[in-house]
């Protein structure tokens, strides 16, 4: 225990030297959320809308400024020619073009059905499938209003079962996407941090020659490997504190769990980042490897493979599969369950236990990398 | 000129110290983007659901069979009553719970109005509104059909009919938007990092100094560091351009030599930002640390790689222009997607190289022959 705290007071003064690193690490994570916080949504509004009027009668200005008023689009001009539309997309002015049939008001007055076009531009699949809806829902409610207009009575109307959907949504009832996102950011921002710190300090002493000094002190692998994991396990801690208490101040990020469990879970979390830093740093020969390595194993992953953005459930099953190495997914899991949904241990103990064994596992291959090594 | 070759002579016997180097910048990529290729879809499917019937009548069956049979959801379990239903969404087990009340059966078959609820998991906001979208879209067309049943011949659709054409994508395959993005995030991860340990290496060892006493101008040093990882850049490029057009057969509407030729350009910014990051730093770490949390988190988050640009704040929006991955971003995705060539390309291309010249001119200044 003495030799750990030894090793753990030599990475301290280490890193109190490197005054940048140790500023960024403590706070250019909550800096980041704030910025993010405020910067991403998925939120869809003012979708960029041309419109091909060859009506120009009220009816077809009427639907015009429904598309307008819904603040869902935003009108960019009137165009006639085909040609310019293509333009106008191709070159991203505009994203969706409504466009009105000559006749429309008088087909409408004689109760003839008419089709009006919408065209959307689907680079971005997402956005174009929520657009769709929007323009969908829109078109729809005008028909239903002009069919009041024009119908003859409620008298001719036949009898349908009406069946109501009544969609209640819990947790998060405005679905507001910064409360999804928030926490996604928080995970992210821990696993960078986290391997970020660890993955440079074991390489760093072979790089410079250091480790043959290390190596000669009586100290076995474990002990030194914890020593060197722990200060930068308080600063990451402090920082995804921090992180969390200024996501609750500034995006009304809820708490409706216990601050206990939620400090084991970013522990767990952090420890098994930390330890993944650590592993890649015994296996790499240069700084220049270990960077690599640490970036390609949690920037990307932790982004896509953990169900922060992309729902896991759609993925195809080998990289369900693959998922279930990132420790970011369990730790979502169990963020979201505890600050969210006020959940109890029941709900997520599986996540924790994942947790745990990752941490295990990643700290017991460096010890026994670096042993192998050292012997 | 010869002076610039032993340099890169120099900077490869330096990177094959780690032989793993190699294997890891050639084999990682294509890794990598054929399970991220996969992972990166904002398609909602097989929604887990859990569906109370308390009715269990001939109807209620019917409406559990159309929720059966959509590709959208997936029914993980039936339980027995309501107050159950914590557990599962508590659990995430279930994202959505349908409940169909005990008189179902009976209303529908006297035609008189009945509710049925959905109660939904709203943290993950994004799926959740999809899935809902679906959950209605389903539920409505069956009771369109019910209506079709009970007074054939009638017309039971609207006065004014949308006929919604994508463009582009017609089958909204969000993969194919997401592909030429995850290629743009590798390129930049892998080349960046390569090039921003360059100088501050030779810093932390002290061979910097070595190298200021030799002849060798400041351009040389930085042309001498750039062109072996350059070289790396090029390889990574050409690997991840097959992975996506032959394995994942995105549809390439534009012409392949020109997006190489923005690929180049690309690598250029890259290569150049990770110099410069290596100029200002002291250690390697410094520098891991200055590139992954200085550049390449905005860069991801704020390029509009998932996250559109015009959904962001408007005071935010100006600064992605400095960005030049949303450059490169609306380069692939337009030459990918759309077929667009320079003529609609140029000013992004022009923005792109602009950046990547500016990067470098910063980091010859820098790369001064001064110590600390």
């Amino acid at each position: 225990m003495r030799k750990t705290l030894a090793v753990a007071s030599k990475e301290l003064r280490q890193i109190l030297r490197d005054q940048r690193s140790l500023l960024i690490l403590l706070f250019v994570p909550a800096f980041f959320l704030l910025l993010y916080g405020y910067a991403l949504n998925f939120d869809i509004r003012n979708v960029t809308l041309a419109v091909q009027d060859k009506d120009r009668s009220t009816k077809s200005r009427e639907l015009v400024s429904s598309f307008v008023n819904s603040g869902y689009f935003s009108l960019v001009g009137y165009v006639d020619a085909p040609a310019e539309l293509d333009r106008l997309v191709d070159l991203g002015r505009v994203r969706s073009i409504l466009s009105i049939p000559a006749g429309f008001e008088r087909d409408l007055s004689m109760r003839k059905p008419v089709t009006v076009q919408v065209i959307i531009d689907g680079d971005n699949a997402n956005t174009a499938s929520t657009v769709s809806g929007y323009a969908r829902t829109l078109i729809n409610e005008f028909s239903g209003a002009q069919m009041q207009l024009t119908s003859p009575g409620p008298a001719s109307r036949p009898p349908v079962p009406v069946i109501s959907v009544e969609p209640r949504i819990w947790y998060n009832p405005q679905l507001r996407s910064t409360l999804f996102l928030v926490p996604g950011l928080i995970a992210y921002i821990s696993m960078i941090t986290a391997v970020v710190s660890t993955a440079l300090s074991v390489v760093r002493e072979k790089e410079r020659g250091t480790m043959e000094q290390v190596r000669m002190a009586p100290l076995s692998p474990l002990p030194y490997i914890i020593g060197k994991t722990m200060p930068y396990l308080v600063i990451s801690f402090v920082s995804a504190i921090l992180v969390i208490l200024s996501a609750m101040l500034l995006f009304d990020l809820p708490m409706r769990g216990s601050w206990l469990l939620l400090c084991g879970a970013i522990g767990l979390f952090l420890i098994g980042a930390q330890a993944q830093g650590l592993l890649i740093s015994t296996i790499a020969e240069t700084q220049q490897v270990a960077f690599q390595v640490a970036l390609l194993s949690s920037l990307l992953p932790t982004m896509i493979l953990s169900g922060f953005i992309f729902p896991i459930s759609s993925m195809p099953i080998v990289v369900q599969w693959i998922t279930h190495i990132v420790p970011a997914r369990y730790f979502l899991v169990a963020l979201r369950s505890i600050v969210l949904k006020g959940a109890d241990i029941t709900a997520f103990w599986q996540e924790m236990v994942a947790l745990a064994i990752f941490a295990t596992v990643a700290l017991g291959l460096a010890s026994l990398r670096l042993s192998r090594e050292w012997a | 000129m010869k002076r610039v070759l032993h340099l890169m002579k120099k900077e490869l016997l330096e990177l094959r110290q780690d032989p793993r180097l190699f294997s890891i910048v050639i084999l990682a990529p294509i890794i990598q983007l054929s399970v991220l290729g996969y992972a990166a879809t904002t398609d909602v499917k097989d929604i887990p659901l859990a569906i109370v019937d308390a009715d269990r009548s001939t109807a209620s069956r019917q409406l559990v069979h159309r929720f059966e049979g959509s590709a959208n959801f997936k029914i993980v379990a039936m339980p027995g009553s309501t107050s159950d239903i914590d557990s599962y969404l508590d659990s995430g087990k279930a994202w959505m719970v349908l409940s169909i009340p005990p008189d179902y059966g009976r209303k529908v078959g006297a035609g008189r109005p009945t509710t049925i609820q959905l109660v939904a998991d709203g943290t993950d906001s994004n799926s959740t509104g999809v899935a809902l979208g679906y959950a209605q879209a389903l539920i409505g067309g069956y009771v369109q059909d019910l209506a079709a049943a009970a007074a054939p011949g009638q017309p039971v659709t609207g006065l004014v009919q949308p006929e919604i054409q994508v463009w582009f994508n017609p089958r909204l395959e969000s993969r194919d938007f997401m592909i030429p993005g995850i290629v743009a995030l590798l390129l930049l991860v892998i080349t960046t990092n390569l090039s921003a340990m360059a100088i501050v290496r030779e810093k932390e060892t002290g061979t910097l100094e070595q190298l200021n006493v030799t002849p060798l101008a400041r351009w040389e040093l930085i042309t001498g560091k750039l062109l072996p990882y350059a070289f790396i850049g090029i390889i990574d490029v050409v690997l991840v351009l097959i992975v996506a057009i032959y394995w994942f057969e995105v549809p390439m509407r534009g012409s392949i030599p020109l997006l190489f030729g923005m690929c180049l350009i690309y690598l250029l910014a890259t290569l150049g930002l990770g110099l410069f990051v290596s100029t200002i730093s002291q250690t390697q770490q410094q520098a891991m640390m200055t590139s992954i949390f200085f550049f390449l988190t905005p860069m991801i988050y704020l390029s509009g790689f998932i996250f559109p640009i015009e959904n962001m704040p408007r005071w935010i929006q100006p600064f992605t222009y400095l960005i030049p991955l949303r450059y490169f971003l609306v380069i692939v995705r337009g030459i990918f997607q759309k077929g667009i060539g320079l003529e609609i390309l140029w000013p992004q291309a022009v923005a792109l190289f602009a950046w990547g010249l500016g990067m470098l001119t910063l980091a010859t200044l820098r790369s001064s022959k001064r110590l600390g």
